[in-house]
Formats: C-alpha cells, sequence, structure tokens
C-alpha cells in the first residue's frame, strides 16, 4: 500500500509572468502517474456526498475508482453517461462549491482533487481517441434545441443518446455558446470544446449555426411547420447590464461580453491575423467581480494592459469568482479594488474615457440574499485614471425569443418561467433551463438543468408516442 | 456557407450580391439587415437587406467599399462563398397604411431605401424616392428604384444627372411645394441622415434613420452599438436599426463609429499591400 498525500496533488501550472502574456493554458492538467496518485486518495466513503453536490449526479466515487485502477477509458464512459461535456466541466466547474466542497477528507485535508481528474479523464480520451457511445431505438421524433451553450449541448447529447432526432439552432457563427464567446482561451482552450461538440456530432446530433430563433425562424414555425415535437430553450442570459452612469458612452467602455466576444469568438487576440480588433489600454478598470470579470481582466493583462484593477462595491469575501481563477488572477497581477464603486467616467476631452470617479463603500446591513450591503462614504471620491473600462456587472435574459413567441410566460426579470425539475415552461412541448431560467449561474447548473429538462422531454414524447417513459 | 448566385457591380466601388439564404429571404422584412462575414477569420459586419425573394429563397444585400473587409467581399464572384450570414436582424420598419412618403437614400443608401419602397408598394401609400449621387455614375439601382416608388428624384451633386445639387435642397423643394409629405426615411452616410433631420425638424415632419454603428453579434449580446436616443441608451441592433432622427445623439455616433480608426487603416493597408503584391506576382507569371 503506497502512502497517501494527505493535500491534494498540484496541478502542474504555467509560470505566473509568463502566462499573463499569452493565451495558451494556464493549467498542464496530470499524467496518468498523478491522476492515479490522486485517485488513490478517495476514501470511497459509504455515502458519496461528493455525487449528490454534483449538478449532474455523476457517480464520482466509482469514476475515481476506476481511475485508481487505471482504468481510464470505462471511468470516462461512466462520466460521459451523465455528462456530455467533462472536457469542459473539469476545467470550468465551480468544484470547491460542488463535489469538492463535500469531501469528507476535505475538513482535514485537501479534498480529492475530482476536478483535475475529471479534466485528466477527458484529455486522455482526446489523445487515445474516443470509444462509440451506444445510442437507443431511433424514436422517429424531432427535437429542437435552441442555444448550443452548455444547457443546450447537454440536453442534446441526452436525447440523442435516447434515440430522438435531435436539431441544435445556434445564432452565432460558430456553436459553444458562453462556452465559446466567453470563456478564454487559457481557461478553456478550444480544441477542447471543438472536441466535445465534435463528439456530439459524430454521435448524431445536427448543429444549425447563423439560425437567430425568433428572427430567422420563429418558435410556431419550428412546431407547426418543421415537424418539431418538442423544443428546448437554452438561450442563456446573454443581454449585458451597464450602470447608467454619465459618461458611460465614451469610446473605450466595454461590455465584458463585448471585449470577451471580441478576443474569444472573433479571435481579436490575434489581429491583424484575425480581422476583428479590440483595445486593451495601458491601464484598464474591470467592474464586477464574477469570474466574467476575472475572465475579462485576466484577457486585458495578456492583450497588453499593463495595470488591470477589478473594482468591486463590496469586499472580498462577497466576491462570486471561482477560487482558483481569483488566485491565478492575483498572481498574474490583477489589482483589487474591493469596496468602491464607480459613479461617473471622466472624457479625455476627445470622446474618450480617461478616468472613473469612484467613491468608497462601506458594509452595511444584509440584504435579501444575505450579503450585507454596500452603502458609499460621503467624501470619499477619488479618480482612477484609466484607457479602458470593462462593464462586468451581470447579463439580462436576451428577449429575442420571447418577444416573437406567444404564450411563453416571462418572469419581471424577462426570463422564462419553467419548473425546476422540469423546465416545463409555459406552452405545451416547451422546455426551458439555464441562464434562461434562473439568471447568470455556472456552466454546470445550466448543464444539470439541459439534463433535468431531456429526461421531462423523453417523458413527454414517450407519452405522446403512448409508451411508458422508461429510463434511457 | 452561404453561396453567391449573382453579383452585379453598380458602380466602381460598390456591389449587389443574391445570396441563397432561403430561411433569412422567407423571415426578412423591410428595414431589416444581415450580419456576415467574408471568411472564416473575418469580422461581423452589419449589412441592410436591399431585397428579399421567398420564393426563390434569395437575399440581395449591396456592399459598399470602404475598408478591408467589404474591399475583400466585393471580390467575391457569382458561386463563391460567404462564410456566415445571419438575420433578418433588427426591427422591420414600421410601413404606413396610407399618406405619402418620401424615402430618402444618400450614396448607396439608395439600396437600402428599396426594401422600405417595396414594403410600402401594396399599401394605399404613395411614395417618392429621392436619391443622391456625386455623379451619374455612382447612381445606384435606378430601375428597380422606378419600379417601387411612385415617383424617382435623381440628384447629383455635380448636375450630370437629375436635380443638380444635394438630397436636403430636392428634399426641402417637395416639402415646400405644398405637396402633403406625411413621413421621412433616410438611409445613407451620417451626415446625409443629420442633414435630412436638420432639414425635417422645422417642418415638425416624422422621420426616421436607420443607423449603422459598430456591431458585433447583432442579436442583443455585446452593446457595441449602443446609440443614445432621447437620452437613453438604446442597442440599434434589436431596438433599432431606424430611430427617430430628431431624438439621436449623433455626436456620440459620430464618435463611437471611430473607436477603431487606427486598426481600420492598418487592415486596409495591410489589405492593399497584399493586393498589389498578388498582382505584381500575377503579372509577373504572365507569359
Amino acid at each position: 500500500m503506497p502512502v497517501i498525500s494527505p493535500s491534494k496533488t498540484p496541478m502542474p501550472i504555467a509560470d505566473a509572468k509568463e502566462r499573463s502574456k499569452t493565451f495558451r493554458e494556464v493549467n498542464f492538467g496530470y499524467d496518468p502517474k498523478k491522476a492515479v496518485e490522486e485517485a488513490d486518495r478517495c476514501l470511497r466513503c459509504q455515502e458519496p456526498t461528493c455525487q449528490t453536490g454534483c449538478p449532474v449526479n455523476v457517480p464520482i466515487r466509482e469514476v475515481i475508482h476506476l481511475t485508481s485502477q487505471r482504468r481510464f477509458d470505462d471511468a470516462l464512459a461512466l462520466i460521459k453517461r451523465f455528462n456530455s461535456l467533462p472536457g469542459v466541466c473539469g476545467r470550468v466547474c465551480p468544484q470547491e462549491n460542488q463535489c469538492e466542497g463535500r469531501c469528507h477528507i476535505g475538513d482535514r485535508f485537501g479534498p480529492v482533487g475530482i476536478g483535475y481528474i475529471e479534466r485528466f479523464l477527458a484529455d486522455w480520451e482526446r489523445l487515445h481517441g474516443s470509444q462509440p457511445v451506444e445510442k437507443a431505438e431511433p424514436k422517429g421524433q424531432k427535437v429542437a434545441i435552441i442555444g448550443s451553450g452548455p444547457s443546450g449541448l447537454t440536453a442534446a447529447g441526452d436525447l440523442n443518446h435516447m434515440g430522438y432526432d435531435v436539431t441544435v439552432f445556434e445564432a452565432l457563427h460558430d456553436a459553444g455558446g458562453v462556452l465559446r464567446y466567453g470563456i478564454p482561451e487559457f481557461r478553456l482552450p478550444k480544441d477542447v470544446l471543438d472536441d466535445e461538440i465534435n463528439a456530439l456530432v459524430q454521435a448524431g446530433v445536427d448543429i444549425q449555426c447563423n439560425v437567430v430563433m425568433g428572427k430567422t425562424i420563429t418558435l410556431d414555425q419550428l412546431m407547426e411547420d418543421m415537424g418539431y415535437e418538442a423544443v428546448f430553450i437554452g438561450t442563456g442570459a446573454g443581454l449585458p447590464r451597464f450602470m447608467n452612469l454619465p459618461g458611460e458612452n465614451l469610446n473605450g467602455i466595454y461590455s465584458s461580453n463585448e471585449f470577451l466576444t471580441r478576443i474569444n469568438l472573433m479571435g481579436a487576440y490575434q489581429f491583424p491575423d484575425y480581422d476583428t480588433p479590440v483595445k486593451s489600454g495601458r491601464r484598464v478598470a474591470v467592474i464586477g467581480a464574477g469570474n466574467t470579470a476575472m475572465d475579462a481582466a485576466r484577457c486585458a493583462m495578456r492583450a497588453g494592459s499593463e495595470e488591470v484593477t477589478v473594482v468591486y462595491r463590496r469586499s472580498e469575501a462577497e466576491m462570486t469568482a471561482r477560487v482558483e481563477e481569483y488566485e491565478h488572477a492575483i498572481e498574474e497581477g490583477i489589482q483589487f479594488k474591493w469596496l468602491n464603486n464607480p459613479i461617473e467616467f471622466l472624457d479625455d476631452g476627445k470622446g474618450w474615457v480617461s478616468g472613473m470617479r469612484c467613491i468608497r463603500m462601506e458594509l452595511g446591513e444584509p440584504d435579501e440574499d444575505g450579503r450585507r450591503r454596500p452603502v458609499p462614504v460621503p467624501g470619499s471620491e477619488f479618480v482612477l485614471d484609466v484607457n479602458n473600462v470593462i462593464v462586468s456587472i451581470g447579463t439580462s435574459p436576451n428577449p429575442l425569443l420571447s418577444r416573437t413567441t406567444p404564450g411563453l410566460d416571462t418572469t419581471s426579470w424577462g426570463g422564462l418561467v419553467a419548473e425546476d425539475a422540469t423546465g416545463q415552461t409555459s406552452r405545451e412541448g416547451v422546455f426551458a433551463g439555464g441562464d434562461i431560467v434562473t439568471g447568470s449561474a455556472t456552466v454546470i447548473l445550466a448543464a444539470g438543468a439541459g439534463k433535468r429538462a431531456a429526461s421531462a422531454i423523453h417523458k413527454y414524447l414517450s407519452e405522446k408516442r403512448g409508451e411508458p417513459a422508461t429510463a434511457a | 456557407m452561404f453561396e453567391i448566385l449573382h453579383t452585379r457591380r453598380l458602380t466602381p466601388v460598390t456591389t449587389l450580391f443574391e445570396v441563397d439564404a432561403p430561411l433569412v429571404a422567407k423571415a426578412a422584412q423591410p428595414g431589416q439587415f444581415v450580419i456576415l462575414r467574408v471568411h472564416g477569420r473575418g469580422e461581423r459586419i452589419p449589412v441592410t437587406i436591399t431585397d428579399s425573394d421567398p420564393a426563390a429563397g434569395t437575399v440581395t444585400v449591396v456592399i459598399q467599399e470602404v475598408g478591408a473587409t467589404s474591399k475583400m467581399a466585393n471580390e467575391l464572384k457569382d458561386g463563391e462563398h460567404f462564410h456566415d450570414l445571419a438575420g433578418p436582424l433588427g426591427e422591420a420598419a414600421p410601413l404606413r397604411e396610407m399618406g405619402h412618403v418620401v424615402c430618402v437614400g444618400g450614396g448607396f443608401g439608395a439600396a437600402a431605401i428599396l426594401s422600405i419602397l417595396k414594403g410600402l408598394k401594396p399599401k394605399a401609400t404613395r411614395t417618392s424616392a429621392i436619391v443622391g449621387a456625386r455623379t451619374a455614375e455612382l447612381v445606384i439601382l435606378e430601375d428597380r428604384l422606378r419600379e417601387a416608388a411612385d415617383d424617382v428624384h435623381i440628384c447629383t451633386d455635380d448636375g450630370s444627372a437629375g436635380y443638380k445639387g444635394f438630397v436636403t435642397d430636392k428634399l426641402e423643394e417637395l416639402i415646400t411645394s405644398g405637396e402633403p409629405v406625411d413621413e421621412i426615411v433616410a438611409i445613407g452616410p451620417m451626415v446625409m441622415m443629420r442633414a435630412v433631420a436638420a432639414t425635417t425638424a422645422p417642418h415638425g415632419i416624422s422621420t426616421l434613420v436607420s443607423l449603422d454603428p459598430i456591431m458585433i453579434d447583432g442579436t442583443g449580446m455585446c452593446g457595441a452599438c449602443r446609440v443614445t436616443v432621447e437620452g437613453e441608451t438604446k442597442f440599434a441592433c434589436i431596438d433599432g436599426p431606424l430611430f427617430d432622427a430628431t431624438k439621436i445623439d449623433f455626436d456620440e455616433l459620430v464618435r463611437r463609429n471611430k473607436t477603431y480608426r487606427a486598426e481600420e487603416e492598418a487592415a486596409l493597408h495591410r489589405y492593399e499591400e497584399a493586393h498589389c503584391h498578388a498582382e505584381a506576382a500575377a503579372a509577373a507569371a504572365r507569359p
């Protein structure tokens, strides 16, 4: 019996100074030896709380057991029965709040590196080729998936596996949704995303890009003219919020969506080899402290900025970014100004932003979601010199589809009304999940919603065929 | 990939493309636009829909060369492809059921007013088109406009065709001639749309213009196209592209459209150099 390390096997990682100037992936991943070493740390608990912490319910204990036996193909095949996107999730899930957050050895030692193992298994498959996934008897029923982000791809994978004819409609020219336009190359290489999407296409999922649902086709056309018997809406929360402050439309002020889309989807960091440019001046301020803000700040550093400052109206404790991203951002030289809020953007006289007037904040009483509400400190205003500003204070659901679809109930903030357990909306045969229902959340929560909706769609279509909904 | 079925050079710098895009053709409404990409590393550029034929499954767009991307587009030949084409995007033009609508098209804006004129044609609306160009050979689509509008007024700066003078002069003349004008739709260069707004404001005639700010996705996702309309920020891609001309902060729009001027010039320079090299190489290879 080998000696088991009390702490998590470290992830090999690129040097902070070097990596902060390139878009190459930060984490290198485990080799087989490290993966087995880490898998050996698992106690194989009687009650695997890690599994209940996973939004898509991956049988993590069994996956880790197979890994420690070096049965990597079997381990991955088991994951893939629950999650079509292991290469993505192994990289971007907030494991500390989910599986690893519930690991029994986590209290005394570091938790088992479940995310790192998942990532290793997915990369192993990419290197060594995948096994064909068996598909159920064709059901002869068509399902449309609107949006190719994490919820849509997950629902598509599951429904395809169950034997349905699945078509995914994507508005942009490339599939992946936020995984494509939002999450940067250094955190999720596009090759990994391409491979996971290609695996779905190989398995039989049809993906149609450049189709803007609600504009190119309406939902009614899909169901009435095109023969789709069920629809899953996973259009996300893609509309950027601004602060409505004076000077916000000055040149050089971006939404994080625009800044990240230019870089990730359009390849602006490779301008002029790619045609789309981006401005990332010497001093950049990023407003907000979620994962998107971390991505924007770290992209700015890589796109040539020298001083990148995250400005957040609350304190470090209320920050919503994933721990690893925050730590990596600090290592890469991103500065943080906690408890500061912008109140005005200043003009350099030529229409470009040159400064951001901020006011210091202090934490008051807890608000409705339990976080202490920030309140301005009178007379504490100051100006931060900036060449660019990236507003990253959250996104709202895109109204393109709900505006053109009668009978689809929306919430006061523009999200779709859908049952949590099934994704059932106010229209028969129409299901929804992910950020369009919950507001901005995580990749894996969206994937979980896509999964639940896929089961509900299977049940709905089975009943329509006059068959009991057997487990797929 | 979207096949280009037919191209037609309209002026030395303007090309008409008829593109195979059945879903877009079926859904397109007057005033809407598409986003297209010329190649796999290309920008997404918004282009107003000139015409659409649902039966044939085709969409017609007109592209004028202003930078590297539009120059690359205008090199494409019959049978070649746009890498991507998405749409129709934006809100359709509100079409008046009756009265007299004057559509003003400056330069290649003449192509953009065509879909609106065609949309108005079946209604009990009288339509006039005023199209302007520097000189006669730069007037585009006159035949198509004459089919679509009840009256067409051509204006050239040098008087080589039609009325000698600006479209705004002709518009002022039309308004003051005593003939009732109920609405004006103006599409073209920003300076022209601004001038039209200034012309119609004293007469209090409802005036719509189609804005072309910088866009990326065209679906409301990025906010690059934000414009201030009546003091409020709007996204031209989903709230527009047509807005009430008297309420737009044109200064802001002109300024925002210059954001990437340095990069655009560099890209154009690079394109032209590569183009020259290619031409020189082709010339050298000739026997």
